[in-house]
């Protein structure tokens, strides 16, 4: 490889690693965010152009065709994979989607590793040789967790997986050995020459494995955000690893800049759960290790019901209305429904907007990309800090399949499981209708003294059911 | 065996009210009760017998034969007290203060007699309490009933043919009839100004848009259950000084001050009336318990020198549709509180019912210790403390954990300084990097606004798919084994880059401005 070659591709990754940061910079805002998108094909077109021009100038290519027409042909199909995948994809589907993705780059992470052992560069030697296998070392187990930890989470999210907790006795202390173990192997696998370490390192990827599966099996449906954002920021450390591996800047940094991402939702996540990651990651929420709610502490009064005729009126008559969608909206695919009810009042003159709670959904962000898949313009969706002091002013609220966000519980009750956790104050307005399929508790297994309150209603029934018919109501 | 509840038709003259209506029947029948409502008994609110009989009602001659269960407006008189099956249950207004003779005929026959009008104001029990139900309505109607009366309009005027202030109107008393009414008038486009002895009305008749009157006496007037007390000599002098000096200037006065269980106080004697100006009106909604104003009279509209007064004790009744279905949910709700399933049990624990048995089997019950109310009447949301906690935490704030990430950050650096003693340049160059990389990240990603997290999401798993690079590098000449997984790697980073730039283009071009068509689905 010539001196001027190597100065062209340190710029070129340069230039990509820029437009990487543009382009996460570039979601910041609604109109900047198709021009972020963009940027970072381009970064990324930029960055395998120039790695494949490196590849061809390294040697003879008419050697190397087999090599060539792998790579090729794995691009081709990957490519028209990946592109298949996003097409066909169903909004509602999208948790799974993005937990597949993660898994991909374990996986990727993982042959690289092993791959890099298998042939590692030339001239390592002494300390450079010891610090590549602990490189190798690493990005492998961190690439091994997030593949199998992210199919669990693809499993759960897609219902293959129960979605309720899965917690074996002494979890704590299995973790903590198999984590010993995988460091203690490092030992003997350094001082194994040339490539017969292998057996190690199957190993230890088979334990990081275990270790992913059941960090994950453990933790429930509705932490899945937090997961997912989890799994999002170790597919960023475990690029970040193979970068040290290949003595790759590019991949450094881009892996750098996805890990402080996915940790970054991960801590917006947590602190809209008012829980901190090793709870959630570790504490088994609502499965024993939190004290459930005192017993007979049953809020007083009375749920009424209200049926679609009547709501439907009173939404016909109010000025002010505002939707809360949960995950129960994503289930069952009411978002359609509910953008033609949000359009029918829109232009009866109501001025309807929607307020979302970070964790609402499986996916952080999820009802906003559901909202706008159904057409709902984005400008009248908005995020609790911006909504919250406007329920006073509302004349309904529609509570469409959440409730854990919804519990007036959360801010002034100290013995709820979830006091704390900042949550959206409907109670505030003058009418809350809870659209729900029973009177079920919510994820965290705690009433909702919301539903016993004297300006609250009920509508039973399933949500998109229900929505559909409140559109024919106000229509009436 | 399922309780069987009779509804008989009124008997008072006027009162077109009805104790159920067949929304109500519905309710009942559901819960397996039997529902005798004679005929006839909802044709004066527009419930025909037919409409009782689809939901599920008996259409009787006489709900009082055989009913375990009595359901009923108004008092009922002695001769309709002496038809009541022994050991029945009353649900009525009552007032036995008003009709003593009503407990003599009760009593030999065993009755239990719930008396609506002493059910306790509290939240609890809001969705029973028939008089706020009946007051609102009330309250409203005073106002139409005034502005039917007014010889002019409520609401500004400026026509081409010349122009009218709006309507001055004076409220008394803000319990919920007076903030009904203060509603009414609002909406109608009338100025209102409205009274009350309590402090806790100010709030609500501020917030309602009317103006509040206060006197110089500075006295509170929080009785019990959100009614005023009588107030002392003084305070009442200024009250009338008060009256008087609005007098002048209103067009309406609507007067509601009850307090309960004595004579409505006298507020408007002849001289405050005589400072009204001609075809002013006045509605006395306290006639029925003597009234407030010294000239009105009972059912009747008195002209007092060219003043209106209007002292109408119907005021529920001439909305008799909409008064008699609030009552009779009203009656489902406490209903609710006997118990569930098919029969109606009086729990002499339970703090709503128990206040309001005025004889439970015949007997009187020893009065109930005195209890402070604990919320004013009117509309009382239970809303959680505001101050229970502080704010609620700012979420998408940075700040929250800058300092821990320096200090974090300062010791990565130690950390790396370390590292430099022994590692070898290159890696402590790429670390460099990678350091440098995650704080310009953790600045880049705070800024992504919370909307776009999915997006977000499958952008970064689009570009972690650089480690396509990684494979490609992998991928020698030969066809071994590094090779292999060095390929397989580049296949399952490209799926990742093409899926993810490629859903995030998709999930962007959703997101729309009002404005704009809405676009759906993929492309």
């Amino acid at each position: 490889m010539g001196s001027d070659l190597l100065g062209v591709t340190t710029i070129a990754y340069l230039a990509s690693g820029v437009l990487f940061i543009r382009s996460l910079g570039g979601l910041s805002r609604q109109e900047t965010a198709r021009a972020g998108n963009a940027a970072g094909m381009v970064g990324m077109l930029v960055a395998i152009a120039v790695a494949a021009v490196t590849w061809v100038a390294s040697g003879d290519v008419m050697a190397r065709q087999v090599g060539l027409g792998l790579m090729v042909g794995a691009v081709v199909v990957g490519g028209l994979i990946g592109s298949t995948l996003a097409r066909r994809v169903e909004m509602t589907g999208m948790p799974e989607l993005v937990a597949m993705l993660h898994s991909f780059v374990g996986l990727a992470a993982v042959l690289v590793g092993f791959s890099s052992y298998l042939n590692p560069p030339p001239g390592l030697e002494g300390v450079r040789h010891t610090v590549h296998l602990a490189e190798i070392w690493a990005g492998v187990a961190v690439g091994a967790i997030t593949l199998t930890g992210s199919i669990v989470a693809w499993g759960k999210l897609k219902g293959t997986i129960t979605g309720k907790p899965l917690l074996l006795p002494g979890r704590h202390a299995l973790n903590a050995l198999v984590a010993i173990a995988i460091i203690g192997m490092g030992h003997p696998f350094h001082l194994m020459p040339g490539t017969t370490g292998l057996p190690y390192l199957v190993a230890m990827t088979a334990l990081a494995c275990l270790i992913g599966v059941h960090l994950v099996v453990a933790i429930g449906g509705a932490d899945m955000p937090v997961v997912v954002s989890l799994l999002n920021s170790y597919s960023g450390w475990a690029a970040a690893a193979a970068g040290f591996m290949l003595n790759n800047d590019l991949l450094i940094v881009t892996g750098a800049l996805v890990g402080s991402s996915g940790t970054i939702l991960s801590i917006i996540m947590c602190r809209a759960m008012n829980r901190s990651i090793l709870n959630v990651v570790f504490g088994g929420f609502g499965t024993g290790d939190v004290k459930p709610a005192e017993p007979g502490a049953a809020p007083a009064g009375v749920v009424q019901e209200i049926k679609a005729d009547e709501l439907g009126g009173a939404l016909a008559q109010a000025k002010n209305v505002i939707i809360v969608p949960g995950y129960g909206m994503a289930v069952s695919r009411a978002q359609s429904a509910v953008q033609e009810l949000t359009r029918t009042l829109r232009e009866q003159g109501v001025n309807v907007r929607f307020a979302i709670h970070p964790v609402a959904g499986r996916l952080p962000g999820h009802m906003n990309v559901l909202l706008a898949e159904a057409g709902v313009p984005y400008d009248i969706v908005l995020e609790m800090e911006h909504i919250n002091a406007d329920f006073d002013k509302t004349d309904v609220v529609l509570v469409i399949g959440a409730n854990d966000i919804v519990n007036p519980g959360a801010l002034d009750d100290p013995s709820s499981s979830i006091y704390g956790m900042p949550v959206l104050e409907v109670w505030k307005a003058r009418l809350t209708v809870v659209l729900k399929r029973g009177m079920a508790a919510g994820y965290a297994g705690v009433e909702n003294p919301l539903f016993y309150l004297p300006n609250n209603r009920m509508l039973f029934g399933d949500a998109r059911k229900s929505v559909e018919a409140l559109v024919a109501a106000v229509k009436k | 065996m399922a309780t069987i509840i009779g509804v008989p038709k009124e008997t008072l003259p006027g009162e077109k009210r009805v104790a159920a209506t067949p929304e109500s029947v519905k309710k009942l029948f559901q819960r397996g009760l039997i529902i005798r409502v004679e005929k006839g008994a909802g044709s004066a609110a527009g419930y025909s017998d037919e409409a009782y009989r689809l939901a599920g009602a008996e259409l009787v001659d006489d709900a009082w034969k055989d009913a375990d269960a009595v359901f009923k407006v108004r008092p009922p008189t002695v001769e309709e007290a002496g038809r009541i099956k022994e050991g029945a249950l009353l649900v009525s207004l009552l007032y036995p203060e008003r009709n003593p003779g009503l407990s003599d005929v009760l009593k030999p026959r065993k009755v239990t007699a719930l008396a609506l009008e002493k059910i306790p104001r509290v939240t609890r029990a809001q969705k029973m309490d028939v008089l706020s139900s009946q007051a609102n309505l009330s309250g409203y109607r005073a106002v139409v009933e005034a502005a039917a009366h007014l010889q002019g309009f409520f609401g500004p005027q400026v026509t081409a043919a010349g122009s009218t202030p709006p309507a001055k109107v004076l409220i008394i008393g803000a319990g919920v009839a007076g903030l009904a009414a203060i509603g009414a008038a609002r909406a109608l486009g009338a100025e209102v100004r409205a009274f009350d002895t309590r402090a806790a009305a100010r709030e609500q008749v501020e917030s309602m848009g009317a103006k509040f009157l206060e006197v110089s006496v500075k006295e509170t007037g929080e009785g019990g259950g959100g009614y005023a007390k009588v107030m002392s000599p003084e305070f009442i002098a200024a009250e009338m000084a008060l009256f008087r000096a609005q007098a002048k200037e209103v067009d309406v006065i609507i007067s509601t001050a009850l307090v309960p269980g004595t004579k409505a106080p006298l507020l408007l004697p002849r001289d405050v009336v005589e400072h009204l100006k001609p075809g002013s009106v006045v509605v006395d909604m306290a006639a029925e318990q003597g009234g407030n104003c010294e000239l009105c009279k009972p059912g009747e509209v008195v002209d007092f020198q060219g003043v209106k007064i209007l002292g109408f004790t119907d005021l529920p009744s001439r909305m008799a549709a909409t008064s008699s279905k609030f009552f009779a949910m009203n009656l489902v709700h406490l209903a609710g509180e006997l118990g569930q399933g098919d029969s109606l049990t009086i729990n002499l624990e339970n703090d709503v019912v128990r206040p309001a048995l005025v004889l439970h089997q015949g007997e009187s019950l020893p009065p109930l210790p005195p209890k402070e109310p604990t919320l004013p009447a009117v509309k009382p949301v239970a809303v959680p403390k505001p101050d229970a906690k502080p704010k609620q935490q700012d979420i998408m704030s940075q700040s929250g954990r800058a300092w821990g990430t320096t200090v974090g950050g300062l010791a990565l650096i130690s950390g790396l300084f370390v590292l430099g003693r022994f590692a070898p340049p290159d890696f402590l160059q790429h670390s460099t990097v990678f350091v440098l990389a995650c704080f310009v990240g953790w600045q880049v990603v705070w800024a992504v606004t919370p909307a776009l997290h999915t997006p977000l999401m499958s952008v970064t798993n689009a570009i972690s798919g650089i480690i396509i690079i990684g494979g490609m590098l992998q991928v020698g000449a030969s066809l071994d084994a590094a090779t292999i997984l060095g390929a397989i790697a580049v296949l399952f980073a490209a799926i990742n880059i093409s899926g993810g730039f490629l859903v995030t283009q998709r999930m962007l071009k959703m997101f729309h401005r009002e404005a704009s068509a809405p676009t759906k689905g993929g492309h």
